[in-house]
């Protein structure tokens, strides 16, 4: 059978480096199975999140070969496999160990954005009527997996650290979920603005390229949100119009 | 216990599924503190895997469905097994819980007239399962944590629970250590709810994670609570099967809710071939009603590959033990033939399937708007698990509660698809409900450190080992033994070596050492993990041998058939005094001549 070589960072905050191990390959593996089998045969402390396996859940992000991936849904076969395949953890977050890095700064960042108020029910029974259509606009959004790949790659969190500052796309995704959601009635536009500095983000659209769920987080999400933002503090009656027609 | 950190709650909770996520937001409305400790990180549990959708009589598309309809047909799918209290009160709750879920947020797929959409599923008489394309399960983890996070929980993340902490007969906290920096942490609560899932994972062939190992199962069982229905372990007949690396990944059952259809290496649709008595009546007898009850058709009767999981798993078996089998050791299942029947199948497929089409795209090269896929049956769901109280969630452990997948009762032999979600949100509810009021009327007990200083020797032992076998290795036999002897098809004697080889396997757990050091290290977790996987393993395999008739999930190939004298009776596992596992049966509970009413109207 074939085998291949992965570079695995080992390690943890207190320093580290890069360590070889060959295993065997065979037909449709991803990386994360070559992981797996190299925890099992010969590195069984080797620090790695998954659960799904299946893309579902967004626990298994790393640096493939210096790309932010979900691990489970990268095919070797889709690697150059005559060299190793380095794989690093992400590099935004704090380093817990190995592939395994701190991301709690992530949910401490969703509790403090606005919840979900919904406007009151439609029908006598406490139920809302919605068309398909205004499901359709915010699907996007809600497939989001929390792999934090997105904030990983946006060099304003990256390179800059504003970890204080701004929230990152994810959290602009899950705002433009809830902004455009068809019962929502809260409004965001202030703290984005302000606390969750949507003005940061110059539209690089790295975060878009590397989403494994396809959401287009630049053009769907983040400018549409800085659109309302700069009608809220110039015109807010055509904020309100948006919001009662559902536009983006 | 200098060592330990101390964490005081009202409720405290085991697990962050749909079921647990459920308890917490319901033990905070009640006024309880409340703190919720998972493996994983928030939003990671199985529940986010859910695809097909959530089961509930809300008769949005078919009026003539109703919670009576709901419960008859739950009973049917669990051969009259389940605790018909539990079923009863799932039926009826269903259509609230899912509707709240709306309230905080969740957008399910809707009718022409704005109301929550429903799909057909196996087993349920008229389309019941409300869901968003086939990624329900994310929508519903997603809702449930965000608004729950606003309720004033404390959620603990990856951190494990080892023991449960006993004052005397009751139950009043639990130890755990948390993999960031692998500290024990004692948990000092009034009362406790397990909703730890399932135990897939001792099985080769399984759609669940690492997670899946029983944990919460073998944590009431040691703390001197029933376990019941061990025997019936659902194998979902359609799991992916090439690559070998994917071996065993679901394909939901939506698939065939929107038209898909199983055919053998002859291209021959073999589900026509056998119907089982109970379904006769109700299912279609041409390929042409059952094309027509997948679109909605109210006359027609649905076709024979939305019969119950069993069954179908059973019929795919004997396709591929026949030599009819695929390529690769499984049958087909088609849906691109749907575009024989509609203009722009591709792009329906793809707005039904979405993540199916993505899945097999990515994971497989294989276009399912244009080539059948190839599935065979994988290790799915426990039916069994902790006994409980319909009402409370309670077990037989005076404060601890448990509910969904850990719990037992609902499901009899065997569960229909999407009644599991609904199940999390009805039973997470009153499990949550029930244990905050415990706590408020019982107060604290006490921690008994004795315990705590044990327990937490126990947990580092496998470093102080030096030279014994690695973890993994001891996983893998046990799976592989599970999956041929305890698996869908099973035989006595299998399953007494079965038994032979999991004490074998015990004893070389005990002799387990680990590498490296406690911060993060998942050789560690996997040598504790091994003492809950070969307790709910035996659990099985007992359970199983016991049980001399083929019912539901239970298949024996020495007792093909139904036995009414053994359909009677339920399997109970208690840890006796001496440490070993004792086994009871105990006739079913007579139903109330209401309940028996509906049944019969609806046979
Ligand atoms: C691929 C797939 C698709 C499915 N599709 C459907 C569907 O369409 N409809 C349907 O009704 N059902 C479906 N099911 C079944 C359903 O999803 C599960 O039965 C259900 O989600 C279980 O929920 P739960 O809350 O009981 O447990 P889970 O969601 O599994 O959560 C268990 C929690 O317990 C925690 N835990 C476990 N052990 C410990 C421990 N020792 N210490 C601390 N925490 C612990 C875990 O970390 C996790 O947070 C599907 C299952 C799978 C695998
Ligand atoms: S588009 Fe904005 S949010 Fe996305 S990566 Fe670039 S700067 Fe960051
Ligand atoms: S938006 Fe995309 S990349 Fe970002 S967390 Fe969600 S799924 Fe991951
Ligand atoms: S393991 Fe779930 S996304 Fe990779």
């Amino acid at each position: 059978m074939a085998k291949a070589t992965f570079r695995i960072w080992r390690g943890d905050a207190d320093g580290g480096e890069l360590r070889d191990y060959t295993t065997e390959v065979s037909e449709g593996m991803v990386v994360l199975d070559a992981v797996l089998q190299i925890q099992a045969d010969e590195a069984n402390d080797l620090a790695v999140r998954w659960n799904c396996k299946a893309g579902k859940c967004g626990s298994c992000s790393a640096e493939v070969n210096g790309v932010p991936k979900l691990m489970c849904m990268t095919r070797l076969n889709e690697l150059p496999l005559e060299k190793p395949v380095t794989l690093h953890p992400m590099k935004a977050f704090p380093l817990v160990k190995d592939l395994v890095t701190d991301v709690s700064w992530n949910f401490e960042i969703k509790k403090r954005i606005k919840p979900f108020k919904p406007r009151p029910p439609d029908a006598e029974d406490g139920t809302w009527r919605m068309a398909q259509s205004d499901v359709d606009r915010v699907m996007e959004f809600r497939k989001c997996v929390e792999c934090f790949l997105c904030q990983d790659v946006c060099h304003v969190l990256r390179e800059h650290q504003l970890f204080d500052g701004f929230i990152g796309p994810r959290f602009l995704v899950h705002v433009a979920a809830l902004e455009m959601h068809p019962l929502d009635t809260e409004n965001r536009l202030e703290a984005l603005r302000t606390d969750q500095g949507i003005g940061y983000c110059n539209i690089t659209k790295c975060c878009t390229n590397v989403c494994p769920e396809n959401i287009t987080i630049t053009d769907n999400a983040i400018i549409p949100l800085k659109e309302r933002v700069v009608d809220e503090a110039y015109d807010p009656l055509r904020r309100f119009f948006r919001k009662m027609t559902g536009g983006r | 216990m200098s060592e330990h950190q101390i964490h005081e709650h009202d409720v405290l909770i085991i697990g962050a599924g749909g079921a647990g996520l459920r308890a917490a937001i319901a033990a905070s409305a009640e006024g309880a503190t409340v703190g919720v400790v998972c493996k994983s990180l928030l939003g990671k549990a199985h529940t986010v895997m859910a695809e097909g959708g959530v089961a509930a009589a809300i008769g949005n598309v078919d009026d003539r469905d109703n919670w009576r309809v709901h419960f008859a047909d739950t009973m049917r799918g669990g051969q009259y097994l389940n605790n018909w209290r539990m079923a009863e009160l799932h039926a009826k709750e269903a259509p609230d819980t899912v509707r709240e879920l709306e309230a905080w947020g969740a957008l399910f797929d809707r009718t022409d007239d704005g109301r929550i959409l429903q799909r057909n599923f196996g087993g349920h008489a008229y389309p019941r399962l409300a869901h968003v394309g086939d990624r329900t399960g994310l929508e519903m983890i997603r809702t449930l944590q965000d608004y729950g996070v606003h309720q004033g929980m404390d959620v603990h993340m990856e951190c494990t629970v080892i023991t449960l902490l006993e004052d005397g007969e009751r139950v009043v906290g639990a130890l755990a250590y948390d993999r960031e920096k692998g500290h024990l942490k004692v948990f000092h609560a009034k009362a406790v709810v397990l909703a730890t899932g399932g135990i897939g994972k001792a099985f080769k062939i399984t759609s669940n994670s690492w997670e899946y190992t029983g944990d919460g199962h073998t944590l009431a069982y040691d703390a001197g609570a029933e376990l019941i229905d061990m025997e019936f372990i659902q194998f979902h007949p359609t799991g992916m099967m090439w690559p070998p690396s994917v071996r065993g990944i679901l394909v939901t059952e939506g698939v065939r809710g929107e038209g898909g259809v199983l055919r053998n290496a002859n291209g021959h649709r073999f589900m026509f071939d056998d119907i089982p008595p109970l379904y006769v009546s109700s299912t279609a007898d041409s390929e042409d009603e059952g094309w027509r009850y997948t679109q909605g058709d109210r006359d027609a009767r649905r076709p024979p590959e939305l019969l119950t999981r069993d069954h179908v798993a059973r019929c795919i078996v004997r396709e591929i033990k026949e030599g009819r089998g695929s390529p690769h050791g499984g049958v087909f299942l088609d849906i691109s033939w749907i575009k024989e029947r509609m203009p722009k199948a591709a792009e329906h497929i793809k707005k039904k399937l979405p993540s199916m089409y993505h899945q097999f795209k990515r994971l497989a090269d294989l276009d399912i708007t244009e080539q059948p896929m190839e599935v065979g049956p994988t290790t799915h769901y426990v039916m069994g698990g902790v006994r409980v109280d319909a009402d409370t969630q309670m077990s037989t452990v005076p404060g601890l509660f448990a509910a969904g997948e850990c719990a037992a009762g609902l499901h009899g032999a065997n569960r229909l698809g999407g009644n599991s979600l609904s199940d999390l949100l009805v039973f997470g509810n009153r499990a949550g409900v029930h244990a905050a009021r415990f706590a408020k009327e019982r107060g604290a007990g006490t921690i008994n450190d004795a315990q705590v200083e044990e327990a937490g020797r126990a947990t580092l032992a496998p470093f102080e080992r030096v030279g014994g076998e690695g973890p993994y290795q001891i996983q893998n036999a046990l799976q592989d033994m599970m999956q041929d002897q305890v698996g869908i098809v099973r035989t006595g004697e299998d399953m007494q070596r079965a038994l032979d080889g999991i004490q074998q396997l015990r004893d070389r757990a005990q002799r387990v050492s680990v590498n490296g050091n406690r911060v993060y290290n998942p050789g560690w977790h996997t040598a504790l993990d091994l003492h809950s996987l070969l307790t709910v393993a035996e659990a099985v395999a007992r359970s199983a041998i016991t049980r001399k008739e083929s019912r539901g999930a239970h298949f024996r190939e020495d007792h093909p058939e139904k036995d009414e004298s053994e359909g009677n009776l339920n399997t109970v596992i208690t840890k006796h005094p001496d440490g070993s596992m004792a086994l009871t049966r105990e006739p079913k509970r007579e139903m109330p001549a209401e309940l028996r009413a509906i049944i019969e109207e609806m046979k």
